[in-house]
């Protein structure tokens, strides 16, 4: 038996509390955008209910800890195609245990959980690291992002704590969509048209005049500040694998 | 734009490199409202240079005119470089607005001796001053303390830094004395001791005192060059455990001396010694987080640190009648011990194994690196034939690189 969902965290939590209530035996749970139909199977889809989704995560909470239903959430936002079934199989597993299992290393599902909430980890730390912002001339910080996993949703509390007093929009190229503080609240933008801002260097005529001046010196600290007697490139990509120099503008050879 | 600026800013960061210090974690300083940036628990590093370290904050110079003249210091008064200096408005404005494009985390200020030290020390405390009180900031900030400043310039740098550091620079007072005639131990003590007084003292009265000063947060550190000097591991090592146990720093880092002074004085390395500097700072953290006592890593029999082995696979092999150790039933200390078992992989140990005993594939899932781990511990598989090896013949086994063991695969695949 396979159920969908809408593609959200509630949905699939939805999905989860059917099984239970219905007593169902499934094989698959899947978004409804990734099921490819086919004459054999079709399968039920479960529409989203906010009432059912809580009470999955307090069962969670209750059972587990705080930091399980947060460790649930984070591996969702990875998109990984096997992560509905991984977290179902998670939750099966910690309900009928007497114990909470969440730090049960020994067990493939726990672990494989694990380490994919510890990519999301790090790959938040790199985008708190590798935004950049560039200050436009209605005085917006801004900045371009293309993240591995869909981490937008937990980069608003770091950024809003550290730039309360400055207006500021973090954008998912990829994904298509942003979020933008005004210095009263967070709202999550899309652009209508957002393919001019794939090239990451915002138009001289938006920018701020300083701006430039702030990138040239920035680059020029950083040239300054390598120790050649000590080059080490291998430590260097392990810090910093090319897929992230296209956010570090002092890598970038036009200066 | 100010092409001055880019300059000084060249200049003055490139003097400031060799002071490695770069860690922008460790504090609790938390944002208003109207602020701009925080700094609390980890650090961020923004970039990372090809040398491998790590960019996090604004490392320079507030100038590299010195009166001193140090044989292992690019900045000392004999060298023939070019000479800057930032104004205090210049730094100012330099760290608020790389900070609000997110390029560091704060800012690290030093500086060469200009005038005397309370004279350079009072232009740093400003910076800082300015920084915290006119433009709100809340971010990482790092000063030099200055060696021989007076304890009031010190005290207001701590009311404004969340580090403060000075730096031994040389591990015996004699050596330092012979590179550097016009520096002494007492200098540098001075300060040090002054702060961890006070920032003993202040952290005490904050918990019964809700509005006593926030002073130094992140504590101390402090540096010494490794290899300008004959010193040996054993001295760098006991003296670092006593700047820990003593003086109570955070950190100690061991620099390797990049030869860039053509002062007799000092050796001409080919390289720096970067194997050695790389042992030290293991040998470090076997001290600060592996619960080793500081002669258990080098004592008067091995006064240095082996080049070819972490120091925690070498004294197991100097104690083989410490293992093999039960990974199922032993303490995590014990674990602890286990060269290849770091304290991640000690900690995902005790906590799974109370849900089961632990195999080999589980221990190599959690990420215990077995290629040294299988001689020195047992586990449910109950698998004998790795243990009770020569030292000598283990050591071969250990530090031998792993294309051999792709041949002995091949081998086995025709045999």
């Amino acid at each position: 038996m396979t159920l969908t969902y809408d593609g959200t965290y509630e949905g699939l939590l939805s999905a989860i509390f059917e099984t239970y209530r219905l007593r169902l035996n499934v094989e698959r749970i899947v978004p409804e955008y990734d099921w490819i139909n086919n004459m054999f199977e079709s399968p039920v889809h479960v529409a989203t209910n906010q009432v059912w989704s809580e009470r999955v995560i307090a069962g969670i909470e209750l059972q587990c800890s705080k930091k399980t239903t947060t460790l649930l959430y984070h591996c969702f936002l990875s998109e990984q195609p096997t992560i509905s079934m991984l977290i179902y199989s998670f939750i099966r597993k910690a309900m009928a245990s007497t114990i909470d299992i969440t730090d049960n290393y020994g067990d493939e599902t726990v672990l494989k959980l694990h380490q994919i909430k510890k990519q999301i980890s790090r790959e938040v730390h790199r985008m708190h690291a590798f935004v950049r912002f560039q200050r436009t001339k209605d005085d917006i910080y801004y900045a371009v992002v293309e993240p591995d996993f869909n981490v937008m949703p937990l980069l608003s509390t770091h950024f809003l704590k550290r730039y309360p007093a400055q207006k500021w929009l973090i954008y998912d190229t990829k994904r298509h969509y942003g979020i933008y503080y005004d210095m009263r609240q967070i709202d999550y933008i899309t652009f209508a048209d957002d393919s001019r801002l794939r090239f990451r260097q915002l138009n001289n005529n938006i920018l701020d005049e300083s701006e430039p001046d702030y990138q040239i010196l920035w680059k020029s600290y950083f040239d300054n500040v390598n120790i050649p007697e000590r080059k080490n490139m291998k430590l260097h990509l392990q810090h910093v694998p090319k897929r992230y120099w296209k956010y570090l503008s002092e890598k970038r050879a036009q200066f | 734009m100010n092409e001055r600026i880019k300059e000084k800013l060249e200049i003055l960061s490139d003097a400031a490199k060799y002071d490695v210090s770069c860690a922008s974690s460790g504090s609790n300083r938390k944002n208003t409202k109207d602020g701009l940036g925080n700094s609390n628990g980890i650090g961020i590093c923004h970039s990372y240079t090809e040398d491998g370290r790590c960019v996090s904050l604004l490392k320079i110079l507030l100038t590299n005119h010195c009166i001193f003249d140090c044989a292992y210091c690019v900045s000392r008064r004999s060298n023939d470089v070019k000479r800057a200096a930032f104004t205090v408005k210049e730094v100012v404005d330099l760290t608020i607005n790389f900070y609000r494009r997110n390029y560091i985390e704060g800012l690290f200020l030093s500086s060469g001796i200009f005038k005397d030290a309370d004279y350079t020390m009072e232009r740093l405390v400003r910076i800082a001053k300015e920084l915290r009180t006119i433009h709100k900031f809340n971010g990482y900030i790092h000063l030099k303390a200055i060696p021989g400043a007076s304890d009031i310039l010190i005290h207001e740098a701590g009311l404004y830094a969340d580090r403060l550091s000075v730096n031994l620079e040389i591990p015996s007072e004699a050596s330092l004395k012979m590179v550097a005639p016009e520096k002494n131990y007492q200098d540098v003590y001075k300060p040090m001791n002054y702060l961890s007084r006070e920032i003993k003292g202040l952290k005490e009265e904050k918990k019964t005192i809700r509005s006593a000063p926030k002073f130094a947060p992140a504590g101390q550190s402090t540096q010494m060059v490794i290899g300008a000097t004959p010193e040996n591991d054993l001295k760098i090592l006991n003296l670092a455990n006593n700047l820990y146990k003593k003086q109570n720093l955070r950190r100690v880092y061991y620099s390797g001396y990049v030869p860039i002074s053509s002062d007799a004085r000092v050796p001409m390395l080919k390289q720096p010694p970067i194997v050695r500097e790389n042992r030290l700072y293991q040998a470090d953290w076997l001290m600060r987080f592996y619960g080793f006592k500081v002669e258990e890593i080098v004592d008067d029999n091995h006064p240095e640190l082996d080049l070819e082995l972490d120091p925690k696979a070498a004294y197991a092999l100097r104690n083989p009648h410490l293992f093999p150790i039960n990974v199922n039933e032993a303490t995590y200390f014990e674990i602890l011990r286990i060269p290849g078992v770091g304290v991640k992989s000690a900690k995902k140990i005790v906590a799974a194994r109370r849900h089961g005993k632990l195999r080999f594939e589980n221990l190599k899932k959690i990420g215990v690196v077995l290629k040294r781990a299988r001689f020195f511990l047992t586990c449910a598989d109950k698998e004998f034939k790795m243990l009770g090896k020569d030292p000598l013949l283990l050591r071969q086994l250990i530090t031998a690189p792993s294309s051999k063991k792709a041949a002995f695969n091949q081998l086995s695949l025709f045999g």
